[in-house]
């Protein structure tokens, strides 16, 4: 007997969620809304839960199809099914998915207790959830094309959620335009694969590139540039991360599911998905390796030199992120996605630690106002402390394990490997320095605003940070060998380890001394000299402005890109295009219209007899025109007779 | 076809035709009276009826005299339903002048 695992159920539950809170919710009481709210993703994770459990007895075989029985899109040659695939990826990817998602839910319960709009943003919550959930099943690229606009909907509505603050529904904006324009690569992507291979069905673009092997490079290499482009919209990447500090406008744990833990890491999940396309485009790989190892150390330095929590956060998240990019360019895929999986719960408790934060500072952002938070919120400072060493890198903690997995295939991945490594590395300290900074100055030294007085979070936020906490320690122990050998059925192989110990060893303790390094120049910087940090950007006003204005890269957009199209809409579009041309020629048109009514309208004089007149004037031209042939024969014959020529009537 | 004398040429049953259609036409433009108008109409319709039976007759054809109950017809209805517009008109306006009924001028 086949086992159905109903993963279709999946996606279809935070849906349900979304349509009863979104359509009843005003109308309900807080605390079924709640209810509703947890229950959907609650349901959807303990669906995942057993489909881990049945596929891991081999009850059910890997990769596990459900296809709806009617195909959703069949015109000529194109056939696209509502169909969802389960494989040790895309299951990786759910338990994060609906695990996280599941606790943020349960910590939002706290968050927002006291905000406006309570049964919107649940379902709003639970609507992403679903797009998310439909993104990581999908079975053809249109399917995972759905659900990935979807998340950018839903991540447009949550930040936005405040849209009666002018900067949030601005920052909501920017996020959908900037992710337009990635989807735009995404588009012609997908296009590019139906025209060269005939279907988007990942299976069958896989089988397509087995039977071709020696096809490499070419238009391969456009759809996996163009693919990079859409991952880049979507996962913050060089040029197109601009939208991501500004989306922290959203609630916090909004900023702790979406842009964090899960929808932002939906590119490094595609690349991963199409990995057989960048297996055979080397020069894409080495674009996703280049541009990966650029964001992560860009990033990390904007990081450095801001001042308000969750953008600093919101920096190390895009420097994360091309972590995962470096280690998806270096073919290491099983890394990057270990790494997504342990940024999840590191990022994800950071995020809502600093919710934490925020919540007991009465809403104060900004880290120069805060400082002594140690003892007044225990819970949070550690939790917060937890996450902050774990994504230090220091062992046994889960993100020495990814990042150790990650430098190491960057090390081992050939020409211009061991460069990458050494900006990752880079990277790595700077992640350390900009963490143990953010530390020292929200939770030592002494309160520096007096406006605050801070407490410890409600229960439903701080059991979430506790559990996130414990898989922020655990989570990465399961190690990169085993984590790759379940991965290989959908990735390939991480490359081996044990071939060269003393090189992984050597690597390793390099990447703690750096992470060590981190925390000691912090500790000096931000604890024991603290007017140093002032003195150093006194001395270097160029660098520390560059810093904190983050490159000047929205202004550069701004100035190079946003005004200049402003300027096109407004004058030579509207202007020039609309007003003048489009609008002349429906002046002219009307007023030609205008003129002949003007003219013609002398005709309708309203006396029957001159309708009369003009009637029978018309009678006698028509009766001339057809007949003038038969009059000329009659005035050449001269004759009495009345000759008729009849012939056209037919007889 | 006994009925039309063989010593009269065809030619005059035409012009007579010609005539009566000329005077339809003269009286249907220059009338005032409505009810003039009217049978400057139907004077017109006689004349082609005329020329209708007569190129039957040339043309030894019969659809000529077909035509020609086609039109009786269709007088008669004209009749029918214009005598009754003339006289909700002359209810309404209380003259049968033309130029007084001009309602659908702009």
């Amino acid at each position: 007997m086949i086992l159905s695992l109903h993963i279709w159920l999946i996606p279809l539950l935070p849906l349900a969620g979304f349509l009863l809170n979104g359509i009843l919710g005003a109308r309900l009481p807080r605390w079924l809304v709640s209810t509703i709210g947890l229950l959907a993703p609650f349901l959807s994770f303990v669906l995942v839960l057993n489909a881990y459990a049945l596929t891991s007895y081999s009850a059910v075989a890997l990769p596990y199809v459900e296809t709806f029985p009617h195909p959703w899109i069949a015109i000529g040659g194109l056939r696209a099914d509502f169909s969802f695939f389960l494989d040790p990826l895309s299951l990786v990817m759910l338990l994060v998915v609906t695990g996280v998602g599941f606790l943020i839910h349960i910590y939002s319960v706290g968050y927002m207790a006291h905000e406006e709009g309570y049964a919107r943003y649940f379902s709003f919550l639970n609507l992403f959830l679903f797009f998310m959930t439909v993104l990581v099943l999908a079975g053809n690229v249109l399917l995972l094309f759905v659900g990935w606009e979807g998340v950018g909907l839903a991540s447009y509505l949550l930040i936005g959620f405040y849209f009666k603050r002018a900067s949030a529904a601005a920052a909501g904006k920017k996020a959908f335009i900037v992710n337009r324009i990635g989807d735009f690569g995404f588009l012609i992507g997908i296009f590019l694969i139906l025209a060269n291979f005939g279907t988007l069905n990942f299976t069958q673009i896989a089988q397509v590139l087995t039977l071709k092997a020696a096809w490499h490079g070419g238009v391969l290499t456009a759809i996996c540039l163009c693919l990079l482009v859409g991952a880049a919209g979507k996962s913050a990447q060089l040029p197109l991360y601009v939208w991501l500090p500004d989306a922290m406008e959203g609630p916090t744990p909004v900023s702790a599911l979406i842009h964090a833990a899960t929808m932002v890491t939906a590119g490094v999940y595609m690349i991963a998905r199409t990995h057989f396309l960048f297996d055979r485009a080397p020069i894409a790989l080495a674009t996703v390796a280049i541009v990966g190892a650029a964001t992560a150390i860009f990033a990390a330095t904007i990081a450095l030199a801001q001042t308000d929590i969750k953008r600093v956060l919101a920096y190390s998240t895009i420097s994360q992120l091309g972590y995962m990019f470096l280690a998806c360019g270096v073919a290491a895929y099983s890394a990057a996605i270990f790494h997504l999986v342990t940024h999840a719960f590191f990022k994800a408790l950071l995020f809502l630690a600093a919710g934490s934060v925020i919540h007991a500072m009465g809403g104060e952002q900004d880290m120069r106002k805060m400082g002594g938070l140690r003892k007044k919120i225990p819970v949070t400072f550690w939790t917060m402390t937890i996450a902050v060493f774990t994504i230090a890198g220091f062992p046994p903690l889960a993100a020495f394990f990814s990042k150790d997995a990650i430098l190491y295939a960057a090390f081992v991945s050939g020409t211009g490997g061991v460069f990458l490594w050494l900006v990752g590395l880079l990277t790595a300290m700077l992640t350390s320095l900009y963490m143990f900074r953010l530390w020292y100055m929200t939770f030592f030294g002494e309160l520096r605003t007096a406006d605050a007085h801070p407490h410890e979070s409600p229960r439903s936020m701080c059991v979430p940070l506790v559990i996130l906490a414990l898989l922020s320690i655990c989570g990465g122990w399961i190690g990169i060998e085993s984590f790759s050998a379940f991965l290989a059925p959908s990735v390939g192989l991480h490359p081996a380890v044990s071939s060269t110990p003393h090189l992984e060893l050597i690597l390793t303790i390099v990447a703690v001394l750096v992470a060590l390094e981190g925390l000691l120049i912090a500790d000096k910087y931000y604890r024991r000299k603290t007017e140093r940090p002032a003195q150093l950007a006194a001395a270097m006003p160029a660098g520390y402005k560059l810093l904190a204005n983050k490159y000047y890269v929205d202004e550069i957009y701004d100035a190079v890109l946003v005004k200049p199209l402003f300027a096109t809409s407004r004058y030579v579009l509207g202007w020039i295009v609309d007003t003048a041309i489009l609008g002349g020629i429906a002046w002219l048109l009307a007023g030609i219209a205008n003129l002949s009514g003007a003219i013609l309208q002398r005709w309708q004089s309203g006396n029957l007899r001159s309708y009369a007149a003009w009637l029978t004037a018309a009678a006698a031209v028509v009766l001339l025109f057809v007949f003038h042939a038969s009059i000329g024969t009659y005035l050449g014959a001269r004759g009495i007779d009345v000759q008729l020529n009849l012939h056209w009537m037919g007889h | 076809m006994s009925f039309l004398h063989q010593d009269v040429p065809l030619t005059w049953y035409l012009l007579v035709s010609a005539v009566l259609f000329s005077l339809g036409v003269v009286g249907f433009l220059i009338k005032r009276n409505i009810i003039t108008v009217f049978m400057s109409i139907e004077l017109m319709l006689n004349a082609v009826n005329l020329s209708f039976v007569t190129f039957a007759y040339q043309w030894h054809e019969v659809k000529g005299q077909i035509f020609v109950f086609f039109v009786m017809m269709v007088a008669a209805a004209e009749a029918a339903v214009g005598l009754a517009i003339i006289i909700a008109v002359f209810r309404v306006r209380a003259t049968l002048a033309v130029d007084r009924i001009n309602l659908m001028k702009l």
